[in-house]
């Protein structure tokens, strides 16, 4: 690029611009900052205030009592096994149902993905949804994190449009030795898909991961209460009663139930944080891919 | 030029098949139906029934007596529901809210977009981008746990604001319906600013550099790059989201209000979804719901139609 001389507007514009983006980035993590040092931080000694960029009296034990507290461990578990089980049948019965749905030969095949742009513009809210899970038995059951989010037509157009650019010669070759549909979707199209599946692992790891609303709405045994949920029970509780969550037992010197919070938001945030890079490698593909798929 | 061939080839096939009997051909194909079917089962029983159950909106919906026994009433529950004392509170709140995010939180990212694009140094660039993508991916838990945590009257961001003059004394912020929507509206911002703008950011980095170079030569300034070169480039990806975001006018961010609903809050949070799932699951009254939800979704279509209509007419870009 050949330097062309800049006017005085321009240079200041380009100070200003500067300045501005590193305000907008503090911003965006200061108060991710503030919740780790406030983690850190004995929670009487944090309840005084004051405490804007370091800890003043460092400690683990917001964190220890986090990993000993029975209810917390169970949520975490509960999360756990939410998110990759329900990522899991999701990613692989959602990148079927989009393999077979392309297939020219599919009869019927109208049929079926006119059905799902309904589904796009169209649905019966909250309420039927919760009659239908409630009549199917699913409340109250684990299961409920897995069934009803195992499809979505949408993350169905964003493996279509990838499986479409996979040359057809490939799966000729399968063909004339004689595999089956299935044979040729596990087998050939999805090592190929790599780049997609991980896309859509991702995404839908994180909303399974995030997401409290379901254990809210459709499940009353706290024992099956995931993280985000406990944590909302957590906040909310501890906002309206103003009074300690934590049950006798333990002696309350050095936390309180909000230096505990604090240290539980950060642990729940730990596993986002980890797949934040492969996230970002994965996700302008993935928005590029979703927006061309009209 | 592939996908030509390939569909004479299919026809032919097809041609040939047609003689043999839709059974035959069915279970040709039974493998890949069995990887069809279960996709349908699937809309069937968790979009399309969902859709049936929506006619108990004209009924009075018994549990027990379930859909076939429960009693019709007619349009009962949506007479109701217009001459409902909170009606208008809660069209106001849909429609007041929504209006405003869309004036506030539409424009910024594409600001946004365009100012990152303007950074000269492309690693400052990318840092600047990791960093405000990464709130996005942060449960409205957390968001709404550190808000309850600044805004109470002994948290850090009322403290701040004591500091500063703009509060006279510390108080509850969070628990205020006057500051309410004001709070809602500046952590959505901060959740979403830079997501949202990857789209403008994509779309920006697709224009042909070669019209800037041109413009360069002509003597067009930084500015003038942008009004003329920069912003018309992007009109089309512009008008899509607004069309996108019209439609949603009857929505809500139902995640976000979740966290902060509380009685003490209800004339300020009571969007028609908020409104709609207190009656349904607190209240239980499930009919009354459902027609409250089928209102919202009759007008929700109306409105992404007509803005689609406009915005084709307009400047020629439409979802469909």
């Amino acid at each position: 690029m050949p330097k062309i001389k800049k006017s005085a507007g321009e240079t200041s514009f380009d100070i200003f611009n500067i300045l501005l983006m590193f305000i907008i980035c503090f911003i965006t993590l200061y108060p991710i900052w503030y919740v780790l040092i406030q983690s850190l931080n004995e929670g009487f000694d944090a309840a005084q205030g004051g405490i804007y960029w370091l800890p003043r009296k460092f400690t683990m034990d917001n964190y220890k009592e986090v990993f000993r507290n029975n209810d917390i461990i169970k949520a975490f578990v509960v999360s756990l096994f939410r998110t990759l089980i329900g990522t899991v049948f999701h990613v692989s019965f959602t990148a079927m149902v989009a393999y077979a749905f392309l297939k020219r030969e599919l009869m019927g095949r109208k049929i079926y993905m006119s059905m799902g742009i309904v589904t796009m513009f169209f649905s019966g809210g909250l309420i039927p949804t919760f009659i239908v899970i409630k009549t199917l038995g699913l409340f109250d059951h684990f299961l409920v994190y897995v069934f009803p989010v195992m499809f979505s037509f949408f993350d169905l157009l964003i493996f279509q449009a990838f499986f479409r650019t996979i040359p057809e010669a490939l799966e000729e070759s399968a063909k004339m030795d004689g595999a089956n549909h299935f044979m040729i979707f596990l087998k050939i199209i999805m090592p190929v898909s790599k780049a997609v599946v991980a896309t859509i692992i991702l995404f839908n790891g994180v909303f399974n991961w995030n997401d409290y609303f379901m254990g809210i709405i459709y499940i009353n045994n706290s024992d099956l209460h995931p993280i985000q949920t406990y944590l909302y029970k957590m906040i909310v509780t501890s906002e309206s009663s103003k009074t300690s969550l934590l049950a006798g037992g333990f002696s309350q010197s050095k936390f309180t139930s909000t230096s505990l919070q604090m240290a539980t938001m950060i642990v729940t945030t730990v596993p986002i944080i980890c797949v934040y890079p492969f996230l970002q490698k994965h996700f302008v593909k993935g928005m590029l891919l979703g927006s061309v798929k009209e | 030029m592939s996908d030509v061939n390939a569909s004479t080839n299919v026809e032919l096939i097809s041609k040939a098949s047609r003689k043999k009997s839709f059974l035959a051909r069915f279970g040709a194909q039974k493998d890949l139906q069995l990887m069809a079917i279960p996709g349908a089962v699937w809309m069937v029983i968790f979009n399309f029934i969902p859709m049936y159950f929506i006619i108990i909106c004209f009924m009075r919906y018994n549990v027990a007596k379930g859909i076939l026994r429960s009693k019709w009433i007619g349009l009962d529950n949506f007479k109701e529901f217009f001459t409902d004392s909170r009606f208008w509170l809660v069209i106001w709140d849909t429609f007041g809210l929504n209006l405003i995010r869309l004036l506030v939180e539409f424009p910024l990212p594409i600001i946004f977009a365009v100012l990152i694009n303007e950074l000269i140094s492309l690693r400052y660039k990318k840092v600047v981008q990791t960093v405000t993508y990464l709130p996005h991916f942060l449960s409205w838990i957390i968001v709404g746990g550190v808000m309850y945590n600044w805004l109470s009257d002994s948290g850090f961001m009322t403290e701040m604001l004591v500091k500063l003059g703009v509060l006279a004394e510390p108080i509850y912020l969070i628990g205020t319906p006057k500051y309410f929507w004001g709070i809602l509206i500046t952590s959505e911002i901060w959740k979403e600013l830079g997501w949202n703008s990857i789209i403008y950011i994509a779309a920006i980095s697709s224009i042909d550099p070669n019209l800037y170079e041109a413009a360069t030569i002509d003597g067009a300034g930084r500015f003038k790059k942008i009004w003329h070169i920069t912003l018309p480039s992007i009109k089309g990806t512009i008008a899509v989201l607004l069309i996108l975001n019209i439609g949603n006018l009857m929505g809500s961010n139902f995640e976000q209000l979740f966290v902060f609903y509380k009685p003490v809050l209800y004339d300020v949070i009571d969007v028609i979804d908020i409104y709609a799932y207190r009656m349904g699951i607190e209240n239980g009254r499930l009919s009354y719901a459902t027609a409250i939800g089928l209102f919202r979704s009759v007008f929700a279509l109306i409105l992404l139609y007509t803005a689609n209509k406009a915005s084709k007419k307009l400047t020629g870009t439409s979802l469909v």
